[in-house]
This record gives structure tokens, sequence and C-alpha cells, in this order.
């Protein structure tokens, strides 16, 4: 008996080594071209390209896929005997009680952060916006929206273009932003809710590109330098400046007796921020215990059952996808307010992946979760200059490893069931 | 054909690819008869439940359901005219609780009350209470009230065969499509199916479709009786005759 | 009239080459959907690396070299292929293969991470910049059809097209009569079936993977030819244009992806010629949208009914 498994094991390790040495090999290969060969752009006066080399990476490269690759057997016979890293499953009244925790915090960065933190924290309060709106279509719904930035794009030029060419405020331009993204949703949503969730993907994808592009080629939308000087909102109808724009106004410092510095206005956008994302909250915890929420569940459970039942589940998803695109006007309504500017490169399909990243990595569904990926990302994508180089790189890989990791992210909440008292 | 009529289905074909699945079915439910579907595995009993449901779209021929043409609506529609189904391999929402199933199954809230439902206004709470009261009801009636709470797919098999029956008779069906509802399910099981269906017919009104394999139970239970064989109808009858039928006995009976 | 003949031969020609390039990327996602039922976001990506490691070749052997212009290709082509089978190879052992069997939204979205992941690992590598592709195939053959203009067919076109169709001609064949090919047609029909007769499903995956990566590998090498420069972010486009390609002929059947891919080609070059290039972009995902609303089945494909 132990004779076999002594023959056992021993195969089982030459086999490793081999497996690891030709992984190493193919690892090699695959990196020469992109690391060790790299192709030098001519300097003029000369044309022909040149390489230069860098071996050091295929070496690293080697090594460390060698070694992951020799010890895998073993680091998932050894992983499979110790317990899982698992976050316990939270609960409803766990989520109530981050969720509390995490507006105490932004208080907190209100009272004491510098300039820098406030300007992470607005684009945090964007970013948890957008992350809860994307949650309601994939979460909620099911449905991979790859366009959602199209959608935050239309939030933020209404607002700019009602600014600038109409001189209307950010008040009333909010309104009008939000109805007009979640119309451009519904309408966008119609003809393609039918389809496979994968075509839903790429043609949603496809219109978001659409939306930016157009918004290149227009002069009234200020063509690929945006627009700019977007004005900022004001307070209860005041003007939040040093001095009134127009004559015989008085502005909301004035009133209130207090002396003007250009930080109340980051403070204000910041309070605003927290606002609409607390409103935010609350809409998707409402909208997730109503009839809606149930029927989206019933309806990624089992989309038969649900049309047997008299459910019209193309309906369904319009009202999850509007509601979403809903989301993206606000937040982008605020991010045309905070940055004073709209271009067509602030809302590309990369910003569509790092939002989609925010609900990923915090858990599909999981309003707690997606919050948190929210405020992460706000704070990576501002922090860390030699982050930025390679965020996007990251951002691909988490993607990658959350799916075969853990597809329900990191903070999966589960959903408060209906019962009946006993 | 008489308005009287809950159902009523002639000359279905269905093709799939140019393989004739049905072909030349013709039958009427009149209103809380149970009228059943037997015949031999692929005789195409399910593939005409599709076809009345509105899963698919026959080929040709026509369904009309209380008088009005139903053919090629969509299932959801067909539904809401009063139709609904159970599914061969029972199709519940495994992890909502068994309340839940019973509330989603009560859609009619979904679209008029979002903005009562976002703010919770008072109309919007008693509309939840209603739609609970009426699914703690239907629980009870079907004497799964203790189960309220559980979550569907932890269910034994015969009591998730009654969740589902209970999500149907919730949304207030005219005619109820039951396909192969004992399979699976003890004798003593299979008795009380066959009261609960009758007891159906009786208090709620509703006209029940069968399709069953389960011979006692069919004969026992139904009004009248379609054989299906090879997508074709062999006879239409009440069980007496149906057992004495020659061709019947030949082709379905006799094989036992 | 000789005008309107002179400049239609000349986008029949543009439109054919750059159709032959849909085409070759478009039956990696048709194949690969045929097989595992998903699309491979990151195929645009395996494109864009192929024409990488095609001009590191080309850099290498470069014209000062003084090799003859057909084994400078050739093995652009060759390693290229090589290098790029195995990026296909590694992409559906480390991203797709734990994720048999997961929810259809899953590997969707760790495609789309492959794809984000692939873009900037070769923008690290080599650079976030355009890149010229040194013309190796320069040169012209022009005729007149008797108006104002010549009709000129570059050697490059006529390379893409002529690789094209005898790649195609190849895999047709090779799809038809050898072992692995007929597995691969086993596996499209039903996988567990395929498993249970014996037949190593995780080595046709493997093989689809690689194979689509080949082709799109060459379509990299031979469109640098064409068009003269790369970056890192030419798959993103391409990949689109070839999977609607891929959808227009038809999804999972092979000669759709060959019809899909010149049909597209021709009409997005038509439609460029005669009407707008500014909207360039906007008109391709256009198309795309609406052969995904409208022919959702595409043109060869076969409509399939869900099961209840």
């Amino acid at each position: 008996m132990s004779h076999y498994q002594n023959a056992g094991q021993g195969n089982i390790f030459a086999d490793s080594i081999k497996h690891a040495l030709i992984a190493a090999i193919l690892t090699v290969l695959m990196l020469m071209p992109i690391f060790a060969l790299h192709i030098e752009p001519p300097r003029p006066p000369e044309t022909a390209l040149s390489l230069s080399y860098e071996w050091s990476f295929l070496l690293y490269g080697a090594a460390a896929v060698f070694c992951f690759q020799l010890i895998r057997p073993f680091l998932s016979k050894g992983l499979s005997g110790l317990p899982r890293f698992t976050t316990p499953e939270l609960t409803p009244r766990h989520q109530q009680l981050a969720l509390c925790l995490l507006l105490l915090g932004a208080f907190a960065v209100l009272a004491f952060g510098d300039r820098a933190q406030i300007s992470i924290g607005q684009l945090a309060m964007i970013y948890v916006i957008l992350a809860l709106g994307l949650n309601i279509v994939v979460g909620f719904a099911g449905l991979l929206n790859l366009g959602y930035a199209g959608f935050y794009a239309i939030g933020g030029y209404t607002y700019a273009v009602l600014n600038i060419h109409y001189g209307l405020g950010f008040w009333q331009s909010l309104p009008i932003a939000v109805v007009l993204a979640a119309i451009t949703g519904l309408v966008l949503g119609f003809p393609v809710l039918r389809l496979r969730g994968d075509y839903l993907a790429i043609v949603t994808l496809g219109f978001g590109e659409i939306i930016r592009l157009v918004a290149r080629n227009i002069d009234f939308l200020g063509g690929p330098g945006g627009l700019n000087g977007v004005s900022k909102p004001s307070v209860f109808g005041y003007e939040m400046a040093l001095r009134p724009s127009q004559e015989g106004v008085q502005t909301f410092h004035q009133i209130m007796g207090w002396k003007f510095q250009t930080i109340h206005m980051q403070y204000y956008l910041y309070i605003l921020g927290i606002f609409f994302a607390v409103c935010a909250v609350l809409v998707a915890i409402r909208v997730s215990r109503m009839p809606i929420g149930r029927a989206l569940e019933a309806m990624r459970e089992d989309e038969i059952a649900c049309r047997s039942l008299g459910l019209n589940p193309t309906a369904l998803k319009l009202i999850a996808f509007t509601l979403g695109a809903g989301f993206a006007g606000v937040a982008g309504a605020l991010f045309a307010a905070k940055q004073g500017s709209v271009s067509p490169e602030a809302f590309t399909f990369l910003e569509s992946v790092l939002i989609l990243v925010a609900v990923v990595v915090g858990g599909m569904g999981s309003l707690l979760g997606v919050i948190v990926g929210g405020i992460l990302i706000a704070v990576l994508v501002t922090t860390g200059t030699g982050f930025a180089e390679y965020r996007m790189l990251y951002f691909g890989a988490i993607l990658v490893i959350m799916m075969i990791w853990r597809p329900q992210g990191l903070l999966p909440v589960g959903r408060r069931q209906v019962k009946v008292k006993a | 054909m008489s308005p009287k009529d809950v159902l009523h289905v002639s000359d279905l074909r269905m093709e799939f690819g140019g393989l004739v699945a049905v072909d030349g079915i013709s039958f009427m439910v009149h209103p809380q008869e149970i009228f059943a579907i037997i015949g031999p595995n692929g005789a195409g009993k399910t593939t005409v439940f599709n076809c009345v449901s509105g899963f698919y779209k026959p080929t040709s021929g026509h369904v009309s359901f209380a008088g009005e043409s139903i053919t090629g609506l969509p299932s959801h529609q067909v539904a809401r005219r009063g139709i609904v189904r159970t599914f061969q391999n029972i199709r519940l929402f495994k992890s909502m609780t068994v309340l839940e199933n019973l509330l989603v199954a009560q859609h009619r809230q979904v679209n008029n009350n979002f903005l009562s439902g976002l703010f919770s206004l008072p109309r919007y709470r008693r509309y939840e209470r209603e739609a609970l009261d009426r699914a703690m009801f239907w629980l009870e009636q079907l004497g799964l009230g203790e189960f309220a709470n559980r979550e569907a797919g932890t269910l034994a098999y015969g009591h998730q065969r009654r969740v589902e029956i209970a999500r149907c008779m919730i949304t207030e069906p005219r005619l109820l499509l039951l396909d192969e509802p004992a399979a699976g399910l003890n004798p003593q099981e299979k008795l009380e199916l066959q009261h609960l269906i009758d007891r159906l017919r009786r208090e709620n009104h509703v006209a029940v479709l069968l399709i069953e394999h389960d011979m006692r139970l069919v004969m026992d239970v139904s009004d009248r009786i379609l054989v299906m064989e090879y997508g074709r109808p062999i006879a239409t009858d009440t069980p007496k005759r149906i057992q004495q039928d020659e061709r019947v006995i030949k082709a379905y009976l006799g094989e036992d | 009239m000789t005008d309107f003949l002179s400049q239609f031969f000349q986008q029949l020609i543009n439109g054919l080459s750059i159709g032959a390039i849909y085409a070759l990327i478009a039956i990696g996602y048709t194949m690969v959907y045929g097989i595992v039922g998903m699309i491979n976001f990151a195929h645009g990506e395996i494109y864009m690396i192929g024409a990488y490691v095609g001009l590191v070749v080309l850099t290498a052997f470069g014209a000062a070299s003084g090799l003859p212009v057909p084994v400078i290709l050739g093995s652009a082509l060759l390693i290229s292929a090589a290098v790029t089978g195995l990026y296909g190879y590694a992409v559906e052992q480390v991203a797709y293969k734990p994720l048999r069997g997961a929810p259809r939204l899953v590997p969707l979205i760790s495609a789309l991470g492959v794809s984000v992941f692939l873009q900037n690992y070769v923008a690290l590598g080599q650079g976030a910049y355009d890149l010229a592709v040194p013309d190796i195939l320069s040169g012209t053959w022009s005729f007149s059809l008797g108006g104002q203009f010549d009709v000129t067919f570059s050697y490059s076109r006529m390379l893409i097209i002529a690789v094209t169709v005898i790649l195609m001609v190849a895999l047709t064949m090779f799809i038809k009569h050898s072992r692995l090919g007929q597995a691969c047609r086993a596996c499209s029909q039903d996988m567990s079936m395929a498993n249970l007769l014996g037949i190593d499903t995780n080595r046709v995956i493997s093989f689809t993977f690689m194979l689509g990566a080949v082709l799109a590998a060459v379509g990299g090498v031979l469109v640098g030819q064409s068009t003269g420069k790369i970056n890192p972010f030419i798959g993103f486009i391409i990949g689109m244009k070839a999977f609607t390609a891929a959808v227009l002929g038809g999804i999972g059947s092979i000669p759709g992806a060959m019809l899909g891919g010149f049909v597209l080609g021709l009409v997005e070059t038509f439609a460029q010629g005669y009407w707008s290039s500014e909207y360039k972009d906007v008109i391709s995902f256009g198309l795309l949208i609406l052969v995904l609303l409208f022919l959702p089945t595409g043109l060869l494909g076969k409509s399939s009914m869900e099961k209840v």
C-alpha cells in the first residue's frame, strides 16, 4: 500500500517539474516579443525601426511561472484542507450598520479632510451613484451593460449644454439631465433587451461608443475639446461666490454674512455628492424590496417560469435599464458641475469598465459591496501616480481574478427575504 | 365554436425544422372541465402545452381562449388572459421563500405602483398587505402554511409540486395547465393531488388541462381524455369509452 | 460611366481586402462560439498581439538584413502565428477554463477583463503609441478601365486576399477531413455527447482557441502591411467589426464568418467611399447594432428554439 503511494508521489513530482518547465518555456516565448524585444520608434532623421533588448523580464516571468506551476498541485491539495478564506455572509442588518458607518466616514472626511481629500470624496460619491445605478442593471436584472458611460455622458453633456448654451443653472438642468438619460435608456433598451445576454453586452458597448463619437463630431457639443466653463450649482437659488455675477443680486455668503473661500465651493459640491449618493442608496434599497425587485430576482432565477405567470421580462428589464440610466444622469450632471467641463474623453469605454469593476469587486447585487467598490475605484483612480500608469492593467486582471475566485464579490449581502411571523 | 368553451384548439400543427411534432390536433375544453391528454413519451403532449401557453408559436392551426384568438401571442400575455401552467421539471424560484414565490406571481402591482412603492405610500403598503394575505390564503388552502418562510428549493418534491400549483392559482386563472403533476409522487400524495384537482375545479371554477402518465389518476379525475400518438390524435372521449377503445388499447394501454 | 466603373472596382478591391481581414478574425469568434458557446471578447486583442509579434520579426529581419522579401514575410507570419497561438491557448487556460459551467455573465466579464488586460499589457511592453510598419511589399499593379483614373491594386492587398483564400480553403478541408476537425464538429454539435464518445473536449477547446488566434495573427501581420501603422488599441475596433461579421454570417458557422467578413468589408468600404469617412466608426458600430437587432441569426445561421 505505502509502496504504491510512494511511487505515485514520485510520479507527481516528476510530472509537475516537467509541466512547470514547459510552462516556463512557453512563458518565455510569449513574453519575448512584448517585453524583451522592444521596438524603438525611429528618431528623425532615421526612418527605420530598431530593437532594444531587455532580458530581465523574461527571467522573472519564467521563474514566477515555473515556481507557481511547481507548487500548484501541492497548493491546491494543501489549500483544500484549510478552511477557505471567506467573508462572513452579511445579513441586511449588517449592511444597515455598515452603511451608517460609511455615512459617518463621509462626514468625517468633510470635517477633517484637506482640499485633495475633499476632491477624492466628490469623485467617490459620483462613482457610488454610478455603481449603484449599474448594479440595478447588472446585479438586479443580470444584464451586462458595457455602454454605461454613455448615459453618464448624456447626464454630463445635458447640464453642460443647458448651462452654456441656454444659461440654465444646475438645479434646473438636473431633472432634465436625469430624464434625458433615462429616456435614452428607455429608447435604446426597447429594441436591445430582447437580445441574448452576450449580444446585449456588445450592443450596449456599441451604443456607448456611438454616443461618445457623436459628441466628438458635433460642434454644438464642443467637438473633441468638449465644453468648458460650466457653472457651479447655486445654494437655494443664491450663487456661491465671492461676488455675484449679476448686479443687484446677493451671493449666498453675503446673505449668511460669511467670508467666502474657494474651498467652500468644494465643501458644497461634496455635500451635494453625499446627498445624492444617499438618495441613490435609498432608492436602490426601496427598489430591491419592491415587487419590481422581487420580480427581477425571480427573472434571474427562471425567466420561463416568470413568463408563464404573466410577467413580461422585456418590460422588467426595461424598467431596470431605464432606472440605471437615470442614476447615471445624476452622476453625469454632478461630474460636469465638479469639473466645470465635459469632454468626450471623460466618457470612454474604459469608464464603463471602471464602473463595472466597482460593481464586480463589491459584489453584483450587494448594495454595500458596490458602494465600497465605487469608493475604492475613486480612490484608486485619483491616488498614486505609479499606479495610474498600470491601472487599467490591474483592473483587467481584477475582473478575471474576481470571476475565477469570487464571482459573488468581496462583500456579498444576502437579500432580505419576505417572511411572515409565525 | 361555441363561446361557452374555455379553450378551443383547432388543427394544431407544430414543426421543428422539418420534424413534425404535432399534427392535426383539435379539442376543446369546457368550463370547469378536467381534460387530460395522454399518450406515450414523445407523442407531442408537452408541445401542445407549449403551443397553448404561448411558448411555441404553432406552425399552423388556431388556439382560442374564451372566444378570442390567442394563437401566437407571447406567453406572458397568454398568462395574463388566464391560462397558467406548471412544468414537467418543477420551475420554482428556488432561492426565494415559498411566500415570495407567490408574491412574484401577483405581478400586477409591479407596473402600477412604482412611485407609491418608491416612497412606500399607504396605498402601496395596503397592496403589499393584501398580496401577503392572498399568498397566505393559498398556502393554507394547499396545506403549505407551515412552509411559507422556507426557501422553495429546500422543500420536499411533493411540496414543491404543490407550491407550483399554489403559485398558479394565486393568479386567478380560468384554465390551469398541469404538466405531469403526479410524476415523482407517492400513492398517498397522488390521491391528495387527485382530490386537489377536483376541488380546484369545483370551488375555484377553473378548467384543467392535464398531461399525466398515471392512468389511475387520469381515469379517476378526468371528464374527457385525448389520446395522442406520434403527434397525431387517436381518440377523444370519456375515460370509460377510452378504456374500451380498440385503437387506444392497441396503441397505448395494450403496451403495458 | 467608366469613371464610375473604375471607382467601383477600386472600392471592390479595397472592400475585399479589408473584408478578408475581418473574415480571418471572425472565424476565431465563430469557432469559439460554436464550441464553447461564449463570445471571446479578447479575440481582437489576440489579433493586435499578432500584429506586434509580426512587427518585431519584421524589425529583427528588417530590410537591412538583405533577406528576400518572401522569407521575411513568411517568417513574420509563421513566428507571429506560433506565438499568438500560444496566447490563445494561455488565455483559454487562465481565464475561461476555470469558468466552464458558470452563469453566462461570469465568463463574459472575465473575457472583458482579459481584453482590457492585454491592451495595457502590450501598451506597457511596447509603448502606447503608433508604430509605423515598414513597407516590405511596396508596389502596386494599376490598370485602366478607360476613365480618368486608374484602378490600383497594391501587392499588399493582393497578398491579403490570396493568403486569406488559401487559409480558408485549408481550414475547410481540415475541419471536414481531419480527425481533430471532425472532433471539433462533434463538440460543436453536442459537447457532453462528444465527451462520452471519448473525444478529449479539453483538447478540442484549446485547439479551437489556438486556431482562432493563429488566423487572427495572420490577419494582424497582413493588415500592418496594408494600413502601415499599429498601436496597442487597434484590436478593439477591429474585434468589434470582426464580431459583427461573425454575427452577420451566422455565429457558429465557419462559412458564415467568411461570407460575413467579405460582406462587411464591402459594405463598410462602399459606405465610406460614397458617404462619409468622418463617421467611419459610427457606421461600423451602427451596422453592428443593426445586424444584432434585425439579423441575430445571420445569413447562414440556424435559428434555435429555446427548450421549455
